[in-house]
């Protein structure tokens, strides 16, 4: 028994039909093809399949693909545009903020959203902003520097090597 | 692209724009026309016989191709699971290991059916289907009630639950402890835990009927050990068995041998005759995927009131779980290392490897030397405690100090500087200051503690002539170096990576190397489809052993790139210079040609006479030595007496990992393995229940992986003591971290309570531990 859901994803509108179970994240990757968002814990821990709906970070195994119908969902791969990668993309290569990149996806999902809810955060408010994401390579001290630098970035008060790579090194992306 | 020296250059990693934008290829992205889904029936019960298994109603199921028992397995896999027989040499049981459970389940997740069907929904529907009629039996959970004669056996056809016992006796220890002035004892566990990759494991089977062909996507430290294996049991030959691992999304140790599902899915594959997936979900995954660990040290340690180190005997007692992991025995090297950077007169050590019904234990990062770490730096410790010094100083006063050095078993430390990195790292965290600071907040009813770990790690596995009497394999490595036509290079590796970085640090090395921009250089790994045979990356070996079979192809390619240098200049190859990638007659630099033109002359017309055209190489490594990194790390910690949290104030570590390649690559390595000791030291523990073996740490919401607000900030330094084992000069960096902190946390810990007269902490140094421990204190 299917239903059908009609949304947008990346900018792109689709519909499909689907069973009423079909958790999001399962929607995502295995029906409209976005494997760029991970599963990681089944149970909502670990953040690997964060998105945005309607702007707002979502685990998206913890939602229905039908909950989502009308909706506007901003994945991993629809964070750059035109080719140019998002700050917090950037930041995260400059920083070395990432090493087997399975948790990234959902990292910067997570992390676009808090800096575009408080663009200058503290180091206290990236802790509180981010724990709900688990990653296992890093140790996190580099994904703080990465937070920090993107901040800097976007509110144009980058200085230094990553600044520089932030402002004048737009990198084209495929797809 | 200018051509400038790579080597030690921190420069961005060519992995990360496709994993930053969704774009990479982790095992569940890849998917196959008309391919089927794998579910796994796993055993409820630790120990149960399995009396029947009615698969009707799973059969019945919507979208069901087929529910698989061991029966059905029987005639298609063909053997069992491999087994290192590592360091057994006492006493062997070896039993074998079906992939699936046929009469007798012993241990909560072993797979005892599996169900095939067209996606992965319908294919756990079926799976709650499936009907296991079990008995269950007696679980064998303590591990030295598991010892005692007469104890309930983990499986019925065993003679007792022994694994292995072997004695690892040095030097005169009764003479050693005859000199002392004290003898300490204590018991130090090492709790098991679980490695924790974010990716799961999972696979994608696909064989192909009436050809005998089958290609296994798979995540997977070791590409080349699941097509022996795997390949192996099933009858394929390595040349018509490719594995594909692409991205890997963190390994840890926990992927490093062949799996029962890799197994499985493929002979499914080749009895539904379509692609099978297999996607393990993290309850499966912390059931069914090695755990680390699991083990308990009894240690006696002798020494003088001086503070000098005479002599020590411990043994270890080891959880192997339901049947050895296939690379379980290597933690026995906690024996060999168990003396540390310290000179001793005697060690005498003793491993007893025991059976229980949990999962296998096997190497999870460090293997064997954060437990001997954690051994050695507690014992200083207790010493130290003991006879009321600095427990600086009696490190300082015990240091190897002199290189090569032999340590007690015969294994060659190949050089170091103990005392450099400690200085560093006590100037670096202002240890004075930290002192006079304890002592004042001490007065206020505050308490902090400063704990120490100066390692040292063997690394870089390893040179044939020792591994293969202690492991049954030669753990060399592989490269093949290929120079195109018009200059680019292509470079396959026989190890993977996941996570660590290789496709830019090993770039890093071939452009200097031969000369060419570092942008002309691919590197190929995880295919054994294109890539030589290689013993995969585990034990900090890829760049000691694997970088260095690099090295060695690229020295072939500079070699015969003289040659064609020395024809195009009519010139003799003596004359020839090399620089920067520059050919040219000694002399006049300004005639010079590329590697890129000697390459497209390689393949051209008029090469030298009796000269093989291209310009190509393969070379094998085989280290003459282990390589040894060390380094200092120094942790300062708050305890709160009324909750028992720790709260770390400082983590400061000073690491040798000899010449660096990438710094902030190595960095990262640190910053990973540092948060991944800490994390066994206060939070993580795999928990079963002791009577009936149920995991009861089956979710991340049960087991503690650390948030970024557990973790400290990490200030790193090093120093750079090349290693003389290589070329390079570098060793290895990926487990030094794990080595090192967890007894640094553990000793500040420790040093915390002092006030209390608590002398030793247990990991998980968890709040109610610690809360319990200064109430029975104050009692």
């Amino acid at each position: 028994m299917t239903q059908p859901v009609a949304l947008t994803i990346n900018g792109r509108r689709r519909e499909d039909h689907v069973e009423p179970r079909l958790l999001l994240v399962h929607y995502l990757r295995e029906v409209a093809g976005l494997t760029g968002t991970h599963i990681a814990c089944d149970t909502s821990q670990c953040g690997a399949c964060t998105v945005l709906i309607d702007g707002e970070a979502v685990k998206s195994c913890s939602v229905f693909a039908v909950q989502a119908a009308g909706r506007e969902v901003t994945t991993i791969e629809g964070l750059a545009a035109d080719g140019i990668l998002h700050p917090v993309q950037q930041a995260f290569w400059n920083e070395h903020g990432l090493q087997c990149g399975f948790c990234t996806p959902g990292f910067i999902m997570a992390a676009a959203y808090l800096l575009k809810q408080n663009p200058s955060p503290t180091d206290d408010e990236i802790v509180r902003g981010l724990e709900g994401n688990l990653c296992r390579c890093t140790g996190y001290e580099n994904i703080k520097k990465a937070v920090r630098s993107a901040s800097e970035a976007m509110s144009g008060k980058a200085d230094g090597v990553s600044g520089e790579l932030v402002g004048s090194a737009a990198v084209p992306v495929e797809g | 692209m200018a051509v400038t020296s790579m080597i030690g250059a921190r420069i961005q990693r060519r992995e990360d724009p496709k994993l930053i934008t969704g774009h990479g290829n982790f095992i569940d992205d890849v998917s196959l026309v008309n391919m089927a889904h794998m579910s796994v029936v796993r055993s409820p019960h630790a120990h149960a016989r399995i009396r029947s298994i009615d698969t009707s109603r799973a059969l019945a199921s919507k979208g069901v191709v087929a529910v698989l028992t061991a029966a059905d397995f029987k005639g298609v896999i063909l053997g069992p699971l491999p087994v290192t027989n590592s360091f057994v040499a006492d006493k062997k049981q070896v039993p074998e290991q079906f992939p699936i459970a046929a009469e007798e389940a012993v241990y909560a997740g072993e797979p005892v059916a599996v169900v095939i069907a067209d996606d992965r929904y319908l294919a756990d529907d079926a799976a709650q289907l499936v009907s296991v009629d079990y008995e269950p039996l007696p679980a064998v959970m303590d591990l030295e009630k598991a010892m005692e004669p007469g104890s309930p056996l983990v499986k019925s056809d065993r003679p007792d639950n022994i694994g292995w016992d072997a004695a690892f006796p040095a030097g005169d220890i009764d003479a050693a402890f005859a000199e002392a002035d004290f003898v300490l004892k204590e018991r130090i566990g090492q709790q098991r835990v679980f490695p924790t990759a974010m990716e799961t494991r999972g696979c994608v089977a696909d064989y192909v009927p009436y050809d005998n062909r089958c290609t296994l996507w798979t995540s997977t430290q070791v590409p080349h050990f699941i097509r022996l294996f795997v390949g192996g049991a099933l009858g394929v030959p390595e040349s018509q068995f490719r594995v594909v691992s692409h991205d890997v999304g963190g390994g840890f140790g926990a992927k490093l041998r062949p799996y029962p599902e890799e197994y499985l899915a493929t002979a499914a594959s080749k009895i539904t005759e379509r692609p099978v997936k297999w996607i393990e979900d993290r309850t499966e995954s912390l059931q069914a995927t090695t755990h680390g660990r699991g083990q308990i040290f009894d240690v006696e340690v002798a020494a003088k009131r001086d503070g000098t180190l005479l002599g020590l005997k411990f043994t270890q007692l080891l959880d192997i779980g339901a049947y050895h992991g296939v690379f379980s025995a290597f933690q026995v090297v906690a024996c060999l290392l168990g003396g540390g950077c310290y000179e001793w007169k005697a060690i005498n050590a003793r491993s007893i490897g025991i059976f229980t019904n949990r999962m296998s234990t096997d190497p999870y990062r460090g293997a064997g030397r954060p437990e001997a770490t954690h051994l050695v730096e507690r014992v200083v410790d207790l010493v130290a405690r003991e006879i009321g010094m600095d427990p600086a100083e009696v490190r300082r006063k015990n240091f190897i100090t002199a290189f090569p050095h032999t340590n007690n078993f015969g294994l060659v430390y190949d050089s170091g500087e103990y005392e450099k990195s400690l200085d560093r790292a006590m100037a670096n965290i202002d240890y004075p200051a930290l002192r006079k600071r304890q002592e004042e907040l001490r007065a206020q009813g505050r308490y902090t503690g400063i704990g120490f770990s100066t390692y040292v790690e063997i690394c870089g596995l390893g040179p044939s002539s020792a591994t293969a009497p202690a492991a049954g394999i030669a753990l060399v490595e592989s490269s093949m170096v290929r120079v195109h036509p018009a200059g680019s290079v292509t470079v396959s590796v026989g190890t993977h990576a996941h996570g660590q970085s290789h496709e830019t640090t090993f770039a890093q090395i071939v452009a200097d190397t031969l000369g060419v921009p570092y942008d002309s250089v691919e590197i190929r790994h995880g295919d054994t489809g294109d890539t030589p045979f290689g013993y995969g990356t585990y034990g900090s070996r890829s760049l000691a052993v694997g970088g260095m079979a690099i090295m060695a192809s690229c020295h072939k390619v500079v070699e015969k790139a003289k040659k064609l240098a020395a024809h195009a200049f009519e010139a003799s190859e003596e004359d020839i210079v090399v620089d920067h990638g520059r050919y040219f007659v000694r002399g006049n630099p300004g005639e010079a040609k590329a590697l890129a033109e000697l390459a497209f002359a390689s393949y051209g017309a008029g090469l030298p006479e009796g000269m093989e055209h291209g310009l190509e190489a393969v070379s094998y490594f085989d280290p003459p030595n282990f390589v040894w990194p060390f380094g200092c790390h120094i942790c300062a910690v708050e305890v709160d007496p009324e909750t028992g949290a720790v709260s770390i104030d400082r983590y400061v570590a000073v690491d040798d990992c000899g010449n660096v390649i990438n710094p902030m690559v190595v960095d990262g390595q640190l910053h990973g393995g540092i948060a991944q000791g800490i994390s066994q030291a206060l939070f993580e523990e795999v928990q079963y229940d002791d009577a009936t073996g149920q995991m009861l740490t089956g979710t991340m919401l049960d087991y503690l992986i650390p948030t970024m607000a557990e973790m400290p900030h990490f200030e790193l330094d090093r120093t750079v003591t090349p290693s003389p084992t290589n070329e390079l000069g570098v060793k290895g960096i990926g487990e030094a971290g794990t080595i090192a902190s967890s007894i640094a946390v553990i000793n500040a810990i420790t040093d915390a309570l002092a006030p209390f007269g608590i002398k030793h902490v247990e990991m998980p140094a968890r709040p109610d531990r610690l809360w319990s421990m200064i109430k029975e204190a104050r009692a």
